[in-house]
């Protein structure tokens, strides 16, 4: 008799994972890859400008004083429109935006900013993604939050919301 | 009112496409290195990490932007004299070990690697127990 029941196994465990499977495909998918690079220092970089219209950008524009952010965006990025609002809404708080224009033109950078706004204080051009590697970034946009000492501190995946807004400050309060 | 219509409609589709940058690509993201032998490293390294923007493709596969970039990093690092690990390691502190497609022993991968092991074991036993026990009973009846 045990060993009848026994013989029912192979089936309870082929049971057992085409539920789990079953199971796993109502789950959520996250399509993110967040940066190991949370906690730890800032490398090491210097980028041109963008356009003509403000300075490049480079480590030592995100070191000192107060914790910055860092905007890692690009004109032909549809969510980057939908974040500038929110962008400027943070800037109105008085928080310091760098950008970094991933594969990006100067006339296309510049229309962006004419058409939906400039909150930046500086913006590099990486024309090959080696800053936004550099940091484990892995699409745009993406906001890093900085602290003084040059330390990432925080990571934000994908458009900034208005929800997000009291997230990213209370994030910049604590890298104070 | 329908051409109206069909310029939307031709609008929408073409959306998704403007989702793309129009720079050239990054110097080594096409070209091959000129060493044969460093092109070979590079090209088996790169077939061996993920590209983050279409996950299911190695960056050695895609055609996205970005994995051109990481190409180019690649074949520029190997050019610079990194060794393929050292690579892999760079990449991997800065996306974690999901970048890479080898597999490694970690504190939540090392299942993988004991289960078929400690498998292997638990059938050369009941096997060995069996045909022990029919030696012994081959011996019985003779």
């Amino acid at each position: 008799m045990r060993s009848r029941l026994f013989l029912w196994l192979p089936l309870a465990l082929f049971a057992f994972f085409a539920g789990l499977a079953g199971y796993m495909l109502t789950q959520d998918k996250t399509e993110f890859v967040e940066s190991a690079m949370i906690g730890q220092s800032l490398p090491d970089f210097a980028l041109k400008p963008a356009f003509d219209g403000l300075p490049g950008a480079a480590r030592s524009d995100l070191v000192g004083g107060q914790p910055r952010l860092l905007n890692i965006w690009a004109s032909w990025c549809l969510p980057c429109i939908a974040e500038a609002p929110q962008l400027e809404a943070l800037q109105a708080q008085g928080v310091e935006i760098v950008g970094i224009a991933i594969r990006d033109r100067p006339e296309d950078v510049a229309n962006f900013l004419a058409r939906h706004g400039n909150p930046y204080t500086r913006i590099g051009a990486d024309d090959i993604s080696e800053v936004q590697l550099a940091i484990g970034s892995s699409g745009v946009p993406e906001t890093f939050v900085i602290d003084a000492a040059g330390v990432i501190r925080y990571q934000h995946i994908g458009d900034i919301r208005e929800s997000d807004i009291p997230i990213l400050l209370a994030e910049l309060e604590k890298a104070r | 009112m329908i051409r109206v219509l069909l310029t939307f409609l031709a609008a929408l589709i073409a959306l998704p496409l403007s989702a793309q940058d129009t720079m050239p690509p990054a110097p080594y993201a096409y070209n091959q290195l000129d060493d044969p032998a460093l092109e070979a490293q590079a090209t088996a390294l790169m077939h061996t990490l993920r590209c983050l923007k279409c996950q299911s493709q190695s960056i050695a596969d895609s055609d996205a932007p970005m994995a051109g970039d990481m190409r180019h990093q690649v074949r520029s690092r190997i050019l610079a004299g990194e060794s393929p690990e050292e690579i892999r390691a760079w990449l991997v502190a800065r996306y974690g070990d999901y970048v890479s497609y080898t597999p490694t022993v970690s504190s939540s991968t090392w299942p993988l690697f004991a289960i078929p092991a400690l498998l292997i074991l638990i059938v050369a036993a009941v096997l060995l127990r069996r045909l022990g026990r029919r030696r012994v009973d081959a011996g019985d009846a003779s």
